[in-house]
């Protein structure tokens, strides 16, 4: 039995649609050996969980509430990515706009009509984000400094001025030593929906929707694709290359940026330790299983957000360490990007006699978890010039 | 150089055949492909293919893109598995299944984009691969075999120097010296010379011949009738998936091949009517540009061409074509002189305002630049009218237009394409190129820059192109023809220049001119 893989002419949907869900289920299984390896019940524990994460209304709130900063930067992150501009900054342009709405409901509120201290709040939260963002768009578009590098470190910068503020000169008197600011004003409070869950799930769904239109149906989303495939042919076209990697990278901190103004305003009311907790990070996570596709965040994040959730409560039920959901996190990512190989490649398995080949696109699931190594090493040898091959 | 017992240590599984030495088989043959077919989707790429080649044998595979001839050979070397059919090597029905099986047999590929690690060494990518290596492989001895088989069949390179500091010609002898030190006996050459100056052509003939002389053999991919001649000791010509015809190349000639190719009579003259210039379109004065590395690309040049003209330029490839092309249309920046197109300076201007002045750019390098390989046929049609109505409206696209307007131009330009969602990398060099002419000739005003149009294509998409320019020029429309075909320039142009170092170094109607002097003249000599 060999494996073959040929490359796809068209792409396949049902592979766009089958390959995540195989991929979870391989994560799945993958966890369930390092489960047994502490000497836990898979099961029990997946069964815990979810019961964790979606089991009760009070969870599924819980599940919400961190689901939205997860769509937000999820998105954020998908509009750099397309154009092939590593954001990895998430986390920063989360944590500035975070400090940068703290900043206007704790200090604005004297001279600011209290109908607008939040949508203010929440709007300079975005531009903050944006603005962070927009120091690796500027370096890399004027400079070619490579931004990878930049947003990552600029993470912790943002993390640490943060600590500053709300150990030094912003910490509560009153806060008996807290770290964190006083809260807002309740004029700067995000209405809550249910539970802790608040309107920043509207703004979340509504952001996938409208990013969507933009990407795919605008004329800017139009040149932000071509942009994104090949910057030579995009200035060919007569594209602002430069101009428009710098707005979109804008828009995606703006978007990251709304996240950490909508946990501020919205879960904590004050700014405080542990603003975030690595969504900046599982932002990418997110943005890669959606496959860059706004319309698919919502429901990654949610899956993700469940995860995040269903392993805290894993750690109260099972007595196993809270890690796990990340754990778990983590082995999504692994089969995912071998499970990319299943949408470029069409794989088949041969006998080792007779050139009949059984195509395997129905059983990829069982295909993914073949071993990976034989097919990262084939995958680039099967890459031929493909200049004909016959579609003329 | 007659080391064959002294061969080097670090060897793959296989006993090391002697390289570089008389033929050990003598007559015989070496591969048999018998009854071939494979589909793809939509189509039959090899329809009951019959193959056979001797040892010792230049096999030339001859046919447009899109016949199945890299179909055949990705068939030889396991990278695709055929529908049906057997392959007998040496006499001995073999399953290729993989490149490395096809290694082990022999066989080896030069395909057309290399494979090569830019950021490692001549040595290391010949080595890179082989089985059997030890953790740490001896590099001194691989270096040491590497310049004995370079030196033996004339492939000189450096086994130290990076990939990325070698030319292409260069990168392509590493890819062959990496099938050599494979003991590869059969050598599948996938367009060999497309990317080749004239003289590294003439180099690789040497190569290939002497490769012969070893006893080895070659099968080589090609549409070109003139390497046919020069290169093979028998032809085979494809068409739809089919042989048409098997010949030994000294009982034939180009006119009949080219017949063979395409199945019909091929017009290597262009019609095209009177000459009868208008008002002058693009002016250049004084322009002086500056290359990629900052050096004098184009120096001085004075050049206009008006309505109902085909200015066609001639020169040895990186004399300033490019760059001239990148200076008309904005694309690049000249360091002196001015540009004006309709008597407006457009110097200065950005791009988008010099397409938006009816200025159409047929680019040299049409995967990269003139086509994006991952968006749909469509959405590459789409690329220049989607700015205006119909195609958007209030800042939205509409897809429906998209594909309105793709239909029609596949039906006008006879693009053969699955659809119109395809994704544009999968369809055959001449049809991207009919594709970025089609949105192009759609977009242009009053001129038309074409750089290289028909480079790589098969005669009949280039007798497509050549037409479209023609028609353009026809409606009277100044066209600038970048070629390193000097009959094409001959027969399409109605006036000729030639570049050499950025230097304009004669102007003169096509009618007057004569392939000798164009080529002189291209060498830098003065007429």
């Amino acid at each position: 039995m060999r494996l073959h893989f040929e490359k796809r002419k068209t792409l396949s949907v049902r592979a766009l649609f089958i390959v995540p869900l195989a991929s979870l289920a391989v994560s799945l299984v993958l966890t369930g050996l390092i489960l047994l390896l502490s000497k836990a019940d898979p099961f029990a524990t997946y069964a815990a969980m979810f019961k964790g994460a979606f089991g009760s209304w009070r969870a599924f709130t819980e599940t919400l509430v961190k689901a939205v900063p997860l769509m937000l930067t999820g998105l954020g992150v998908s509009v750099a990515f397309k154009l092939k501009f590593w954001n990895i900054g998430a986390e920063g342009q989360l944590t500035v706009a975070g400090v940068a709405t703290a900043w206007v409901a704790l200090f604005w509120s004297p001279w600011l009509p209290p109908a607008l201290l939040l949508p203010v709040a929440l709007l300079v939260g975005a531009l903050a984000g944006a603005a962070w963002a927009g120091i690796p768009a500027f370096l890399k578009t004027s400079l070619k400094v490579d931004e990878t590098l930049v947003t990552l470190m600029l993470n912790y910068v943002a993390i640490l001025f943060s600590e500053f503020l709300y150990y030094g000169p912003w910490r509560d008197p009153k806060g008996y030593g807290f770290p964190g600011t006083a809260p807002f004003p309740e004029a700067a409070w995000l209405p809550r929906i249910a539970g802790r869950a608040h309107a920043g799930l509207y703004a979340g769904l509504a952001a996938a929707l409208v990013l969507w239109v933009v990407l795919y149906r605008t004329k800017w989303g139009f040149e932000l694709s071509i942009i994104g495939n090949s910057q030579r042919a995009a200035r060919y076209q007569g594209i602002s290359v430069r101009k428009n990697i710098f707005l979109a990278v804008l828009l995606s901190g703006a978007l990251c940026g709304l996240a950490g103004s909508f946990e501020v305003t919205g879960i904590s009311h004050r700014l405080q330790q542990g603003l975030s907790i690595g969504y900046g990070y599982t932002a990418i996570i997110v943005a890669w299983m959606a496959q860059l596709n706004p319309l698919a965040v919502p429901f990654v994040s949610l899956l993700l957000a469940g995860l995040l959730v269903g392993g805290d409560q894993v750690q109260m039920v099972m007595g196993l360490p809270a890690a796990m959901g990340l754990v778990l996190q983590g082995m999504i990512l692994f089969p995912m990007l071998a499970g990319s190989l299943f949408t470029e490649y069409r794989v088949r398995l041969s006998r080792a006699e007779g050139p009949t080949a059984v195509a395997l696109a129905a059983a990829v699931p069982a295909a993914a978890q073949a071993p990976a190594p034989e097919a990262a090493a084939q995958a680039p040898a099967s890459e031929p010039s493909q200049s004909e091959g016959g579609t003329n | 150089m007659k080391d064959k017992e002294g061969g080097p240590a670090p060897r793959a599984a296989r006993s090391p055949r002697a390289a570089c030495s008389p033929g050990e088989g003598g007559e015989g043959r070496l591969v048999e492909m018998r009854g071939i077919r494979k589909s793809f989707p939509g189509v039959q790429a090899s329809d009951g293919i019959d193959l056979r080649l001797e040892r010792g044998e230049v096999l030339a595979l001859l046919g447009e893109n899109g016949a199945g001839k890299s179909t055949l050979m990705n068939i030889l070397v396991g990278l695709y598995r055929p529908d049906s059919g057997e392959i007998l090597v040496r006499g001995a029905r073999a399953e290729i299944e993989s490149p490395r099986d096809a290694s082990a047999l022999g066989i080896g590929m030069v395909h057309q984009n290399f494979m090569l690690v830019d950021s490692m060494t001549v040595a290391e990518n010949v080595v890179l691969g082989l089985r059997g290596l030890p953790f740490v492989p001896d590099m001194k001895a691989a270096k040491k075999e590497i310049l004995r088989l370079s030196e033996c069949y004339n492939l000189k390179v450096d086994p130290d120097a990076f990939i990325w500091q070698l030319s292409v010609g260069e990168q392509q002898r590493v890819e062959i010296l990496k099938l050599l030190y494979r003991d590869a006996e059969i050598l599948v050459l996938d367009e060999p010379t497309a990317v080749l100056t004239p003289q590294e052509a003439e180099e690789l003939s040497a190569v290939v011949h002497r490769m012969r002389s070893e006893g080895k053999s070659s099968i080589f991919i090609t549409h070109k009738m003139e390497e046919v001649m020069s290169f093979s000791d028998r032809v085979m010509v494809l068409r739809k998936g089919k042989v048409v015809a098997e010949k030994a190349t000294k009982d034939t000639d180009p006119k009949e091949l080219a017949r063979l190719m395409v199945g019909r009579e091929v017009l290597f003259r262009v019609e095209k009517g009177p000459f009868s210039p208008g008002a002058t379109v693009l002016e250049l004065k004084g322009v002086s540009a500056l290359d990629d590395r900052g050096l004098p690309a184009l120096r001085e040049v004075d050049l206009r061409i008006r309505a109902g003209e085909i200015l066609g330029v001639a020169g040895v490839a990186g004399n300033g074509q490019r760059e001239l092309a990148e200076v008309i249309t904005c694309l690049r920046s000249a360091k002196a002189g001015s540009v004006s197109i309709n008597c407006v300076d457009t110097t200065g201007m950005s791009p988008l305002e010099v397409i938006q002045s009816g200025v159409a750019h047929i680019p040299q390098d049409r995967n990269q630049v003139g086509a994006v390989g991952d968006m749909s046929v469509a959405s590459n049609l789409a690329m220049k009218g989607y700015r205006q109505k119909p195609l958007s409206a209030a800042g939205l696209i509409r897809p429906s237009r998209f594909r309105q307007l793709a239909v029609r131009l596949i039906d006008l330009f006879k693009i053969s394409t699955p659809s119109p969602e395809t994704r544009i990398k999968f369809l055959s060099g001449g049809n991207i190129q009919k594709s970025i002419l089609a949105r192009e000739i759609g977009a242009c005003g009053s001129l038309l820059v074409a750089v290289y149009p028909s480079r790589g294509l098969d005669i009949g998409a280039t007798e497509a192109v050549r037409k479209e320019l023609v028609a353009e020029r026809d409606k009277g429309k100044a066209v600038l023809l970048v070629s390193e075909d000097i009959d094409e320039l001959i027969s399409v142009a109605d006036t000729i220049a030639v570049l050499f170092e950025g230097r304009v170094m004669g102007l003169f109607p096509s009618a007057e001119a004569d392939a000798e002097r164009i080529g002189a003249l291209m060498a830098g000599m003065k007429a």
